[in-house]
This record gives structure tokens, sequence and C-alpha cells, in this order.
């Protein structure tokens, strides 16, 4: 009952009574009982008359004509943490990547089918990237501050994208909304190099955050953290929740578990081409929502990899 | 329990080096004798100038601050001759500060285009062909200067202002066009070098390509454009042949660029061909000027690394 009231007040505007997941994962009665499913399982709400941002419909991506993920079709809805999970080198990055056309930077990299951004077409050809990115922010997997000071790494994107800003409002308002402020509002002009790992890649996150996208893309933003910073980067992911639809690779499947409402399982298939040589290419196996896929997976693949027999 | 340990109490093993180290000796002092030699020889060369330059501030013709303060040079006039040097550093400025103003908007972007413009393909074709360049001989740049540039400045600017055949602009432009190639090369590499992730951070947030390049990249390689910048600036300083051949053999202290002029460089060779009796005025001076020629590049690189290390962005 806490949960459904938690559920009410945050999500105030809903126009449909929505249940809370951990409710219809007792009706169903979940078939994976592990700690993964409890968490994933534990006071979550999917909208599912969420807006549909991204609609992929057989995507292929590939590096010099070989496919690296292929034939994926899925909708990302608004305002919500959807996961991207699977082993190494499965694609889970490629596709991410395809979502603000960051792609383009990787001369050999080509793209297949298509990907709508809000009805859009992010690959048509009009289509400017530089103002695709500008509303799907990135975050990477290493921290990757400019050597500049705390401020200006705010204020860069601002000043790139020709934003008008009063430069002291936007600065505190990126950093509180990343949850850094207290930390650094001492320190503006200072290195942020000079900050730790977790607290950079909360910059970036600010830094991010300061071009007001609608969408924000992490790639593994917690691979290299402690456990702490990981702790602090979730808690933000469930604060930015309430404005952005967040998007998150991850290897690791108890942040999947705890922060995600949707949850895609990408996995490797290997086939032969005509030669008779493997041909490795990431495929989508499931996406559903997250306690689904870890308490109660359709396809036994994923359900070996969630409760650890592969991967 | 000695008897546990196997061959506890029999022979030891022999761990001493076998003969084979007796040549991995002979190689390490074979490279040292080879690093001391180049340094011995830069440490002798510095100590022979500054003796012989000594030799020339105790004549009494000549004092220290009469010759860094001096307004005339006219060397050949044995005891009455006039050793101000400023006319000569004057003109190896002039010169100079025209390489420089040629050489880095061209050679940073080049730099620039190689390294964030260019495809690969263009960039393997592209960057050994501008390194080739830099393998031209001097004395054909020279030619090129005297033969070439001159009569285009005449035909254009010449229109305006009187160009001497021998001038300042035509060895200058010529110049920069010779370290071109070092400070777009090393620029290049400072550029490329600049990690990936810094640029996807950027692009990440929407920024235009020519802003990640100026913005993020620019900034980021300072350390290494700056390092390319003092290369060249010091080959401009101590190049002889193309000014030797283009710019004339007038000490001569002015700012106009189409005047006839002689630089530091350029008096050495005079001098020495010049045939200057060994223990004369003339000849001793020869080393003055190299002596100051050699402090002159020192300051500038002493400051140009005070200045890296101030304002560049370390991105490790």
């Amino acid at each position: 009952m806490d949960q459904q009231h938690e559920q009410a007040r945050v999500d105030g505007h809903a126009r449909t009574p929505v249940a809370t997941i951990a409710d219809e994962h007792r009706r169903n009665g979940a078939r994976l009982d592990s700690d993964l499913a409890r968490q994933a399982a534990a006071g979550r709400t999917v909208r599912d008359d969420a807006a549909v941002v991204f609609d992929l419909d057989d995507v292929t991506v590939s590096y010099a004509g070989f496919p690296a993920i292929r034939n994926v079709s899925m909708q990302v809805r608004e305002r919500m943490i959807t996961a991207l999970i699977g082993p190494s080198g499965c694609g889970k990055t490629t596709l991410l990547r395809t979502l603000n056309r960051m792609n383009d930077l990787i001369p050999s990299a080509s793209v297949e089918g298509t990907v709508r951004y809000k009805g859009a077409d992010l690959y048509a050809r009009h289509v400017d990237p530089v103002e695709v990115r500008r509303r799907i922010g990135m975050v990477f997997q290493k921290a990757n501050p400019f050597p500049k000071s705390i401020r200006d790494n705010i204020l860069f994107g601002p000043k790139a994208t020709g934003m008008t800003f009063d430069a002291d409002d936007l600065v505190e308002k990126s950093l509180r909304g990343a949850a850094l402020w207290d930390e650094v509002k001492d320190k503006l002009d200072s290195s942020a190099l000079g900050l730790s790992g977790g607290q950079q890649q909360r910059l970036c996150i600010a830094r991010a955050i300061a071009v007001e996208p609608d969408t924000i893309l992490m790639d593994e933003p917690c691979s290299a953290l402690d456990p702490i910073a990981t702790g602090a980067i979730e808690n933000l992911m469930r604060e930015l929740r309430e404005h952005y639809t967040i998007i998150i690779v991850t290897h690791n499947m108890q942040q999947a578990a705890r922060a995600s409402d949707m949850t895609a399982f990408v996995t490797t298939e290997v086939s032969h081409d005509e030669d008779g040589r493997d041909r490795r290419s990431g495929r989508l196996i499931e996406y559903d929502r997250t306690e689904v896929i870890f308490g109660d997976p359709r396809d036994t693949r994923t359900e070996d990899y969630v409760s650890g027999r592969f991967g | 329990m000695t008897s546990d340990v196997r061959g506890a109490g029999g022979p030891a093993v022999d761990l001493r080096a076998g003969s084979r180290r007796l040549g991995e000796k002979l190689v390490l002092t074979l490279l040292w004798v080879c690093a001391a030699a180049s340094i011995l020889t830069t440490v002798g060369i510095v100590v022979i100038l500054f003796s012989e330059a000594a030799g020339f501030f105790r004549e009494e013709a000549v004092s220290l601050r009469g010759f860094l303060t001096g307004t005339t040079w006219q060397p050949f006039g044995g005891a009455q001759g006039k050793f101000g040097v400023l006319p000569l550093v004057a003109g190896t400025l002039l010169v100079t500060v025209i390489a420089l103003l040629v050489a880095v908007p061209l050679g940073l972007t080049s730099a620039a285009y190689l390294s964030e413009y260019a495809s690969p393909r263009t960039r393997r074709i592209l960057k050994p062909v501008l390194e080739v360049l830099a393998g031209v001989p001097t004395v054909v740049l020279g030619y090129f200067a005297l033969t070439f540039m001159t009569p285009l400045l005449r035909a254009t600017v010449g229109q305006l202002t009187t160009i001497s055949v021998f001038n300042a602009a035509s060895a200058g432009i010529v110049m920069g066009i010779m370290i071109v190639p070092t400070v777009a090369s090393l620029s290049e590499d400072a550029m490329s070098a600049v990690p990936q992730a810094l640029r996807e951070g950027a692009y990440g947030l929407g920024a235009t390509k020519r802003h990640v390049v100026h913005s993020v990249v620019m900034p980021a390689a300072l350390s290494g454009i700056v390092a390319a910048i003092i290369l060249a600036l010091g080959r401009a300083i101590g190049e002889t042949m193309i000014v030797a051949l283009a710019a004339g053999n007038l000490p001569n202290l002015t700012y106009n660029p189409f005047e006839q002029i002689q630089t530091m460089t350029a008096y050495i060779v005079q001098a020495v061909q010049g045939e200057a009796p060994r223990g004369s005025l003339t000849y001793e001076s020869i080393f003055a000027v190299g002596a100051l020629l050699f402090v002159i590049t020192l300051l500038i690189n002493i400051a140009a690394a005070r200045f890296v290390r101030r304002f560049r962005e370390v991105y490790s």
C-alpha cells in the first residue's frame, strides 16, 4: 500500500491507475526467486500510457559492412529508465550510440532500418546530428570532463549550442540537478580534474543536463566507480527520471535490477557466412519490464544470463 | 630436518652470470660513450662560443653595454669599427616575425585539417607530402625567394611602395613556408594525441565540429602546439641560407620589411667569407654575435616552457 501511495504522489498526473510492479509480480508468481528478482520487483512503476520516445524498427548497425547488432525493434518510453544488459561485445554500446548519432564519428559505421525519435526519423537526410545530440545527451563509460574549470565544463554545452543563459544560475541549477552542488560550490573555478571519479561522473551528468536535453544516454556510467559513488549515481538517476528519459547500458545486473524500469537483454549470436566463417552480431533477445526480465523471463537465454549461468 | 630439502648439503646451484653478460656490458658501455659524446660536444661548443666571445669584450674598442645597445654595425673598420649589434638583432627579428606570421596560421590550419577533418586516406597521403617540404635544401628556398618571391612582391605590393631587390619580406615569407611543415606536423601530432573521449564528450553536448576543434582540441593540445612553434622559431632564427641570399647584407635598423637588412646569421657568413684574420676584432665579433644568438634562442625556449606550464590543459 505504501508503494501505491508513493506512486500516486510521484505520478499525480497519470491518466490511468497504475499497479505497482511488485503487486503484479506477486500475482504472476514469479519463476525466478533471486535477490535480483526481488530488487527488480521492489517499488517500481511502469506507466503503460507513457509516450514513445524512441521507436526502433529493424535496426542493424554495421562496422565496415559487418553487423555489430542486427534487426532490433523496440520502443523506449518517456521518463523511464531503460537498461540495456548483455555480455561484453554484444553491441549494447553500439545500439546506444545509434540513438544520438554518435556512431557518425566512426567513418565505417552504417545504420539500416529506422530510428524514430518522437516521430522524427533520426537518420533522414536533412537531420543535423548536432541538433540531435543537443536533445539527446550522453554520459560516457569513463568520466571525461574537459581539462577546464568546473564552471567551464558546465557552460561548455550551452555556449557551444548558442543558448541564452544566466551563467551563475545555470551552473548552480545543473550542479544541483546532478547532486554535486554542495560538494563543489566553493571551488567552481578549480579544475574539474581535481574531483574524484564519482564526482567527475556526476559533473559529466551535470554538463549533460545543462543543455536541457530530453533524453540522457548513459554508457556504463558506473563501471569505473566504487559502490558508494555508484549508489550516488543510481539515486541521481531516479531523481532525473522525473524529468528525463534515461537509457543506460550496464554490465552490472544488480544495477539494472535496482535502478531501471524496463530492461532489454541483448546477446551475441554466432552465424556462419557463405565461406563458413563465424559472424558474431548482437541480437535483442527480450525486452520487458525489469521485474519480468529478472523474475519471469520468457527466453531461456535471458533466464540463463540473469541467473548467472552465462556471461 | 635437512633431508626434506632436495639437494641440501650438495653443491649449490651456480647463479653467477654467464659469459654472455660480457656482451651486454660492452653494449652498455658503447651506448654510454655515444650519449656522453653528444653531450660533451654541446658543452664544448658552448664553452668555445662564450670564451671566444669573452675575448671580444676584453678589447678596448668594445664594451658589452655598447655592443648590446649600439645602433651602428660597421665591423670591418678594425679598431675604428662600430660594434652596436641592434641592427643585426632587428634584422633577425624582422625576418623571424614575418616567417611566423606566415607559418603559424598556415601550419595550425593545416594541422587542424589533417587531424580533425581529413579522412584517414587523405591524411595518409598529405602528411608525408607536407613533410617532404621540410626536406627542401634551404639554398634552393633562398633562390626561390630571390628569383620568384621578390619579383612577385615587386609586381604586386611594389605598385604601392619601393621594394629593394634584397628585402626582409621576401626572405621572411619563404622562411615561413620552410617552417610550415614543422609547425603543421608537430601540431598535428599533438592534436591527434588528444583523447577521443574529450571530443566525444563535446559532440555529446551538441557541439559543432568547429567548436570542438577550437574549444577542446586546440586548448588540450596547446603545449604540443607551442612546442612546435618554438621549434619552428628556433629554425627561423638560426636560418642562414635564405637570408644570406635574399635579405641582403646591409646592417639596417628598420622595421620596413621591403628594405635590405642583415641578420645575425648572414653577418657571420659574410665575416667568415671575408677571411677575417684570426684574433682580429672582426673575427672575434663573430663569436659575440653567435653567443647572443644562442642566448636569445635559450631565453625564448625558457619563456615558452613557462607559458606552456601556465596555460596548458592537462587531460590525463
